[in-house]
């Protein structure tokens, strides 16, 4: 600001002046400032006459001003090309910190005056008055269409004044929307002059002498030497490394050493391979392969591990239509992880053809006679037969159902001879086995009663009636478990001798060989279960002091005095002689349900409830020499046959199997047992099917009595 | 009783198995070094035979690994490498944190690196053990050769997976010794023979990678580092049992042939020689000049007990494979833009055929599409507007189905935009019993020389006529019912008459007894499934259980191939008639 412009024009203009004209275009200072040299008398009366106007605060005051700052700024323009000639001071306008002397407000936001009618003090201090806004729409349009100004008229923001842009304005406006440089004259491509170049030159470029510390060695450095060393020192540091020189890749088996294979290589059991695609995982596979639709569903359903195959199979017709398979990089981190984290074992797999795990057994044809065929069914029965038995002649069959009835048929014709009606369920019956007497033993309720059927040979009829009568009560009274009571004159009208009255329920009869002695099992859990009585002398005896599990049931040995108990688990062998127990039998089954022993006295069957059959050798172990699991279910009944090697089962799934049982009398020869005939008939009701056999004493022929109240011959 | 009391757990195999825990524990390694360790060594965790016994009575489910396997990671080098490495992290990350780059710059030259070298030659004592051994190193190369290079593992991972595998199919032509491929969904399987062993490898179809979020990246990382090492050695001995270098070097005559077409566009020598390599379109040079006195006769040393016919059959099958290796020698093949170059290439340079693709495509192009020496142009798009005579167009299936066919295929049904021939996996060999495609029964006719072509083509006029004569049958069919349908009115009528007049003269009604016909055979098979049924039973439970799980495997197989037969036939069903349908469309 010290230096005077030197243009020609006016040297005696104050820095005031100056300053209030470049002030005047505060907004536009730069562009005004090129023309404040120009600046000449007429120009400041004319403001001062505006102002000494504007002070009254007539509301034409910015309308008569706006035509004169036109003029001023029209001046300006012939006194451009002036001015690049004028070596311009850029100190000279530097009025941004000087006040506006129209309006003394300072340099604050002009908005904080808008809800006032002025906008500032003028340098007396009256209030500077907005333009009254007069002007209505139509004014306004009336200006727009008229005044050819009105399109670089802006408001000056200081006064509230309307002030029409100057040519040198607009250029400017349009050389910054242009994105130019503001100032015509500035050149921004000038050549660049360095002042310190890379060349050393004669002359320093400052004369300053060295520094001390520049002579002297530096301790910050020697502290940081003395470190590397220490460090080197003490091994923390390692010199660099030299690169190897050695070719990554190189013959690696040049010399195969065989010491090299060690005990290890043929411990090694190597990953199985990936098995190879077959035609499914073709692209273009054969139309056969692909999913139908509800496979497809069936498919997306499962378990994305139980997938087979593990992908969809999917046609393309071109090559050019595969996509990329989603689960590529899946499938090779699971061969990564099958590598190193599946457990492997060597594992012979079994090739063996399954014909030759079936054992070999002498063909059935060549164990005949057994039974083959159903041949005769006998009828009559409302309820489920659950027991039978056959006289020793073989001629006659007696039954007892769950009706009440215990009938009588003749085998060969299936005709029922007799019917007794009991009045309650017949749990078992049981024909005497010897030839001489004609008696049978029904168990019902907690009664046995024997009964004469009055069936074959009179005089044998007549004998047992005498047998039976011929009974003398001894002198004095026994105390018996039972009480034998003869029977009425109504009941013997039916047959029916004597009554054996049990305490208990009596599940069980079974005669001994000779046809005097009989055995009974009741239920009487804890108590006593098992009842020996002998019938000529009727006289009753408990054999054991104690009870030994719940008795399934129970057989007299055939040749020996031998009694065999079967309890839930275990079958026991008892010597009556000599009042002891010989043998237990560990029958490896659940739950015994029936028992048989061999003619021979040497084996013994058992069939339990979960569809097995124990064949036990005496003579060879406590434990079944075989057990046959041939049922599906439940084995109700087992029996042997008294001649021919034969044995047979019937179950809760209807069906009775016949099996060949050769005992030999070599004793180092394991009986060999064999299934003929699985015979079915019986269809099963309440989900039960077969509940008692029988053999034939002397034919080849089965009896079996099913709870579909029928009993059938195979023969 | 005297003596110590025996504890229990003490001898026998529970000593011989440790826990994964218990042995991570003994190597004093951390989980992810144990894993590290245990790939690279090929060490797996072994099921014992009684785990009970091994894991001391308890039942819980354990990973168990041999005693001395585990011992023998003791001894391993590598494990101090690993030590070292961590070391190596810790104090760069300290460096890191103190900002001290000097050290950091000195803590990078030195970094630990380990070589693998001696557990490739420990685990493959000998170079065909190797060989067997590659088929899961060439897919895991393969697979990580197609990898962005950014992100999921090391750039230079992948630079050399891309090298190894690259070298790997430039022997495998040299050699001559691709035998099968297969464009299945997931990939393309190619099968080499390499010294007699059978290798196996798949390739992803060159896409970008869906890289899924659940897989381990640093687990295959660890895999391919062993892999790429043992590849890099394979291919060095390979390449040296053909008297090839190794590194590779493209032959001088083909190089030169290669070099001016491209010089500009490749900045980096070194990269433009690996592209060029994967272009396999040229041959690689070769240590000593080849002669062709090689290719000596083998002399014939007759084995005892091998007999004339057995010789003979090897003989033909050495021809056989011969005549496979030159299937596609002197043929010519243009791979359109559209079609997969890189396998296409690989197979038919592997069975001596030439081949070119547009220049633009890929550097290494030898021929231009107008060349009029070519004889297959492939090609994957419905029609092609301008079509050069002389050569054949084909779909790229007809190279690979004439590769597994061994014999080049009659092009026909490969013509584009032809519904192209199902494409049957060449690994599968059907046994008796199993289900066999009639298109695989058609290729085996062809190869035994008989012309199916024409026989079916012959047939299937039969039967169009047959179709034609259908309905005339059908028709016929109708009239003969009716024919039937009269004389049997008629001979009812007869009947009754007769009956009539029988009942006049007898009241009684007397039917004839009608004889049964026993069919003894059926007899006779009856009676022998029952005693096979009976023999059954009588199994033990063991020899029982694994007689029906045999038995229920075979069932399940022909029940499968049923299904299939079954299917098909439905399909061809379906496929006549529509044809039939159109047939009718077109006549009316």
């Amino acid at each position: 600001m010290e230096q005077p412009s030197p243009s020609g024009g006016s040297p005696e203009l104050s820095d005031s002046e100056q300053s209030e004209e470049s002030s005047v275009y505060s907004g536009l200072e730069d562009s005004g400032s090129d023309s404040e040299c120009s600046g000449n008398g007429e120009e400041e009366e004319e403001e001062e006459e505006e102002e000494e106007e504007e002070a009254p605060g007539s509301p034409s005051g910015p309308q008569a001003q706006a035509p004169g700052k036109r003029k001023t700024l029209e001046d300006d323009s012939p006194l451009e090309g002036k001015q690049d000639l004028v070596v311009h001071d850029e100190y000279e306008e530097d009025s941004s910190d000087e006040e506006d002397i129209r309006n003394t407000v300072g340099n604050i936001p002009m908005e904080w005056y808008q809800d006032f009618p002025h906008v500032g003090y003028d340098l007396d201090g009256k209030k500077i008055y907005k333009p009254l806004r007069s002007k209505d729409e139509l004014d306004l349009f009336l200006e727009k269409m008229e005044n050819p100004e009105y399109w670089r008229t802006v408001q000056d923001g200081q006064t509230g004044a309307e002030v029409p842009l100057s040519e040198e304005q607009l250029e400017l406006i349009r050389r910054l929307q242009r994105g130019n440089f503001g100032d015509v004259g500035f050149d921004p491509y000038e050549p660049a002059v360095d002042f310190f170049s890379h060349e050393v030159r004669i002359h320093p470029v400052t004369n300053r002498p060295a520094d001390k510390r520049s002579f002297i060695p530096s301790l910050v450095e020697k502290e940081k030497v003395s470190k590397l060393v220490h460090a080197i020192k003490m091994g923390w540091i390692q010199p660099r490394k030299p690169k190897e020189n050695v070719p990554t890749f190189y013959d690696l088996w040049a010399r195969e050493d065989p010491n090299s294979v060690l005990g290890r290589h043929k411990m090694h059991v190597p990953a199985p391979k990936i098995p190879l695609p077959g035609h499914a995982e073709s692209y273009n596979p054969p139309p056969e392969f692909l999913l139908s639709p509800e496979e497809q569903l069936a498919w997306e359903q499962q378990d994305p591990a139980e997938r087979r195959p593990s992908f969809i199979p999917r046609k393309f017709r071109s090559l050019r239509a595969v996509p990329a398979y989603s689960r590529f990089i899946h499938e090779r981190f699971e061969r990564c992880l099958d590598l190193y984290l599946c457990p492997r074992q060597r594992r012979m797999r079994v090739n063996v053809d399954p014909e030759d795990l079936i054992p070999k057994l002498p063909r059935p044809r060549d164990l005949q006679p057994f039974p083959t065929t159903q041949a005769l069914i006998y009828r009559g029965h409302s309820s489920l037969v659950r027991t039978l038995s056959v006289s020793p002649s073989g001629q006659w069959l007696v039954s007892g159902s769950d009706d009440g009835t215990v009938r009588f048929w003749e085998v060969s014709t299936a005709r029922c001879l007799r019917s007794i009606p009991v009045g309650s369920v017949v749990r078992s019956v049981a024909w005497n086995p010897n030839p001489s007497i004609c008696l049978v033993a029904v168990a019902l309720d907690e009664q046995v009663l024997l009964v004469n059927p009055g069936l074959g040979d009179r005089l044998l009829v007549a004998a047992t009636d005498q047998l039976l009568d011929s009974w003398e009560a001894p002198e004095e009274e026994r105390i018996q478990p039972v009480r034998w009571i003869p029977a009425g004159p109504e009941e013997r009208g039916k047959g029916i001798r004597l009554l054996v009255q049990h305490d208990k329920p009596v599940t069980q009869v079974t005669w001994h060989g000779k046809g005097d002695y009989w055995a009974s099992v009741v239920r009487n859990p804890g108590g006593r279960q098992v009842l020996i009585h002998q019938s000529s002398r009727r006289w009753s005896q408990n054999p054991f002091r104690k009870s030994p599990g719940m008795i399934q049931c129970v057989r007299f040995h055939p040749l020996r005095p031998y009694f065999l108990v079967a309890s839930q688990r275990s079958v026991r062998v008892y010597n009556l002689l000599r009042q002891e127990l010989t043998r237990k039998l560990q029958s490896n089954c659940q739950w015994i349900s029936s028992m048989a022993v061999h003619p021979g006295g040497d084996n013994v069957i058992c069939g339990s409830y979960d569809s097995k059959l124990a064949w036990f050798d005496l003579d060879l172990s406590t434990r079944p020499y075989r057990l046959l699991r041939h049922h599906g279910r439940a084995v109700r009944a087992v029996a042997f046959h008294r001649r021919f090697p034969l044995f047979a089962s019937g179950s809760d799934d209807g069906s009775v199997i016949v099996c060949h049982g050769m005992v030999y009398s070599d004793l180092l020869q394991n009986a060999l047992l064999v299934p003929l005939k699985v015979l079915r008939g019986h269809a099963a009701r309440l989900q039960l099917g077969v509940l008692d056999v029988a053999f034939h004493p002397q034919q080849p022929w089965l009896f079996s009595a099913g709870a579909d109240g029928t009993l059938r011959l195979y023969a | 009783m005297g003596g110590l009391e025996k504890k229990k757990y003490e001898r026998g195999a529970a000593t011989n198995y440790i826990t994964r825990n218990r042995a991570r524990k003994k190597l004093q390694l951390s989980l992810p070094d144990f894993r590290r360790l245990c790939i690279l060594k090929g060490i797996y965790p072994h099921e014992p035979k009684h785990k009970k016994k091994v894991n001391k009575g308890s039942t819980a489910p354990r990973t168990f690994y041999l005693l001395k396997d585990i011992k023998f990671l003791l001894h391993e080098p590598i494990v101090s490498k690993f030590r070292e490495y961590k070391v190596f992290v810790r104090k760069l990350r300290k460096a890191y944190g103190k900002s001290e780059w000097g050290t950091v710059e000195r803590l990078k030259d030195n970094k630990p690196t380990y070589k693998l070298d001696h557990i490739v030659k420990e685990r493959y004592p000998t170079f065909v053990d190797a060989l067997r051994d590659l088929d899961d190193a060439l897919s895991m190369c393969f697979l990580f050769s197609t990898f962005p290079r950014t992100g999921k593992c090391h750039v230079q991972t992948i630079q050399l997976c891309r090298r190894l595998a690259v070298e790997f199919q430039n022997y495998v032509i040299a050699s001559r010794s691709l035998r099968k491929v297969f464009l299945s969904i997931k990939g393309i399987y190619y099968q080499a023979e390499v010294l007699g062993q059978t290798i196996t490898w798949i390739t992803p179809y060159a896409f970008a990678h869906d890289h899924p979020t659940d897989v381990d990246y640093r687990v295959m990382a660890t895999f391919t580092e062993f892999y790429t090492t043992l590849l890099g050695f394979v291919n060095f001995r390979l390449y040296h049992s053909l008297n090839l270098l190794y590194p590779p070097k493209i032959d001088s005559q083909a190089a030169d042939e290669l070099k001016p077409a491209e010089g500009k566009e490749y900045a980096m020598d070194s990269e433009s020689y690996l592209e060029r390599l994967s272009a396999l379109s040229a041959s690689l040079a070769r240590a000593v000049a080849p002669t062709h006195e090689d290719e000596v006769e083998v002399d014939e040393f007759p084995v005892e007990g091998e007999t004339a016919e057995l010789m003979d059959a090897k003989k033909k099958e050495q021809e056989a494979l011969e005549k496979h290796k030159k299937l596609f020698e002197g043929l010519r093949f243009f791979l359109n833009r559209e079609v997969p170059r890189e396998p296409l290439a690989f197979v038919i340079r592997c069975f001596g055929g030439q081949v070119s693709w547009d220049k633009s495509l890929c550097i290494g192009a030898t021929y231009d599409a107008t060349d009029p020496s070519i004889t297959h142009h492939i090609i994957d798009r419905p029609r092609l507007d301008k079509q050069v005579v002389g050569r054949y167009y084909l779909q790229p299936q007809w190279v690979f189905d004439s590769v597994n066919a061994k014999l080049c295929l009659p092009v026909a049904d490969y013509f584009p935009g032809v519904l192209l021939p199902p494409h049957l996996s060449p690994f599968v060999t059907e046994k008796e019993g199993d289900y066999v495609p009639p298109e695989k029964l058609k290729l085996l006719a062809l190869q035994r020389g008989e012309n199916p072509e024409e026989e079916s083509e012959e047939e299937e006029e039969e039967e169009e006529e047959e179709d034609d004569n259908d309905k005339e049958e059908e028709e016929e069919e109708d009239e003969s019912e009716k024919e039937e349908e009269m004389k049997l009115q008629k001979m009812e009528e007869q009947k009754m008459e007769e009956q009539k007049t029988q009942s006049k003269v007898l009241p009684v009604k007397v039917t004839a007894g009608k004889v049964r016909l026993e069919d003894k055979q059926r007899l006779e098979q009856e009676q022998q499934s029952e005693e096979k049924r009976l023999a059954i039973m009588m199994m033990k439970k063991r020899e029982k259980y694994l007689y029906k799980k045999i038995m229920f495997g075979k069932k399940r197989k022909i029940r499968e191939a049923n299904k299939l037969a079954e299917k098909r036939k439905a399909h061809d069903a379906a496929l006549k008639e529509q044809k039939k349908k159109n047939k009718k469309a077109r006549q009316a």
